[in-house]
């Protein structure tokens, strides 16, 4: 059963083999790899093995999660406004639009000095694949769990007290 | 319990007070009521609405801040269901300058969590009514504390109206205040954002200056309509925050004091702190002003407690 979903901001995949797309005149999802490494950022977490085919049969249009890029029309009424048609963008990675640092001061010094800038509020690229992928997944009953995507590395457990890291058992104390 | 035992806190406090006072330290520099903040300190607008309680904040800030272990890895979520005393939701501690709540909306299809941390307020009560000036605001909005200057007196404990600092309970012989920093000597006094902000997998908390994150809020609300209500907790409450919040359920239902009023706490306390180097001769009117203080707090407290 493919089941629909209401609400899509737009899944951010790390294309890096998206720059040497051929440009056509609408993409489809024949011309996307089958999987993707989503690594770019990894640091407390494996890689995400993301299965961009299985993914493309759950959806109606690829701008269910790459908003207007691919050149199919934008889901929502607002982005729509502007991009009617889905004004296709010479990449549809990610990373071109969603910055790796969204709060470094040259990108703060660069949104504030913007006045006419309209996505004010775009995230940053690790809030784009969570929120995406997980607001999604929350709809449609799919896993949620940090490691249901990823498997958390020997930094993360470190950073969670977690596994080989944890606490004794038995020293919980009282909360003040 | 609780109540009780701040109020026993500032029995001492005062007292320490005292000794304070008559080694003649310097008298508060700022004008109360008067300072607004500055002009292009940074803050972060936190939006309750995207948070999934994964804890990873929370992971972040111990390690950021050398906090000890914790006494639960930070991904066991049976922390969400733990109550203190009274039934409280969990608080900061001297190992914990940030933490997760979970809040069960009755009508909303899954729970919100709310981070608590300092708020880094644009006029502390805390630094307003610290007799040793331990506390500074920086021009980058952080709310910073020197401990080597801190007598462990309690005073701010009560001023916050957020309830935010706390002591280093587990030492009987020097306690001193323990609160989240902002990252301030490791990141904000070098623009990098705060490193729960950094580590947060769903963007909850956006960095940048105060203003803009008050326009960004706004413009989210209008350009949401229906999603959020329509208020930027922290824009004004208590003369605003550095750290300010969104949400879609109103922000008495997790757990944000709404009677707060927009006024510094510090104008309540002013009049008798102004005269703080005669501390000694207005004893009185200090134990007056902590009075109210804390009064108020109960008031509004227990106004809190009635409607839960
Ligand atoms: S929240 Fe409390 S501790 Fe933090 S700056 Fe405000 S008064 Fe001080
Ligand atoms: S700002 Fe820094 S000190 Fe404060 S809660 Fe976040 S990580 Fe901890
Ligand atoms: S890291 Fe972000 S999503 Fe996770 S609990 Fe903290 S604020 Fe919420």
């Amino acid at each position: 059963m493919i089941r629909k979903k209401k609400k899509i901001l737009g899944m951010a995949v790390v294309m890096s083999l998206a720059t040497s797309f051929p440009l056509f005149a609408q993409m489809s999802a024949e011309d996307a790899p089958e999987t993707i490494e989503i690594g770019s950022i990894a640091e407390m977490y494996e890689p995400v093995v993301f299965d961009h085919a299985a993914h493309v049969l759950m959806v109606e249009s690829c701008s269910f999660c790459h908003h207007h890029t691919t050149g199919t029309a934008p889901e929502k009424e607002n982005c729509a406004k502007c991009h009617q048609e889905g004004d296709e963008a010479s990449s549809v990675a990610c990373v071109d639009c969603h910055e790796v640092k969204p709060f470094s001061s040259a990108n703060l010094k660069a949104k504030g000095s913007d006045p006419l800038l309209y996505h004010v509020g775009r995230p940053g690229l690790k809030g784009a694949y969570h929120q995406n992928c997980i607001g999604c997944h929350e709809q449609v009953g799919a896993p949620t769990g940090c490691q249901d995507c990823h498997a958390r590395n020997d930094k993360g457990d470190q950073l969670f007290h977690s596994g080989k890291y944890a606490p004794e058992p038995g020293k919980t104390g009282g909360h003040h | 319990m609780k109540k009780i035992n701040r109020r026993s806190f500032l029995k001492g406090g005062v007292a320490g007070t005292a000794a304070v006072a008559t080694t003649g330290l310097s008298s508060k520099a700022s004008a109360a009521g008067d300072f607004g903040g500055y002009p292009d300190s940074m803050g972060v607008l936190v939006d309750l609405t995207k948070c999934v309680g994964c804890r990873t904040c929370e992971a972040a800030c111990n390690k950021e801040q050398g906090l000890p272990a914790p006494d639960l890895p930070f991904d066991d979520f049976s922390v969400f269901d733990m109550k203190g005393h009274g039934g409280q939701k969990r608080r900061t501690s001297e190992k914990e300058y940030t933490l997760v709540n979970r809040y069960d909306i009755p009508g909303r299809d899954k729970p919100i969590f709310r981070k608590f941390q300092c708020n880094h307020c644009q006029e502390p009560a805390c630094l307003t009514s610290c007799f040793v000036n331990a506390y500074t605001k920086t021009k980058e909005g952080a709310v910073i504390y020197d401990e080597s200057v801190c007598v462990g007196c309690r005073t701010c404990m009560v001023a916050c109206p957020f309830y935010v600092p706390t002591y280093t309970y587990s030492s009987a012989i020097n306690p001193v205040v323990k609160k989240c920093i902002m990252c301030y000597d490791t990141r904000l006094k070098f623009g990098r954002p705060p490193a729960c902000v950094e580590a947060c997998p769903q963007e909850v908390m956006t960095f940048g200056k105060r203003k803009d994150l008050i326009n960004l809020g706004r413009e989210k609300i209008k350009r949401n309509p229906g999603k959020y209500i329509d208020h930027i907790y922290g824009e004004k409450e208590v003369g605003g925050t550095s750290w300010m919040y969104m949400s879609d359920v109103s922000f008495d239902q997790v757990g944000f004091d709404t009677h707060l009023g927009n006024q510094p706490i510090i104008s309540y306390v002013k009049d008798f702190l102004a005269m703080v180097p005669m501390v000694l001769t207005i004893w009185p009117a200090l134990f007056t002003g902590f009075h109210l203080l804390s009064n108020r707090k109960k008031a509004n407290e227990e106004k809190e407690n009635s409607k839960s």
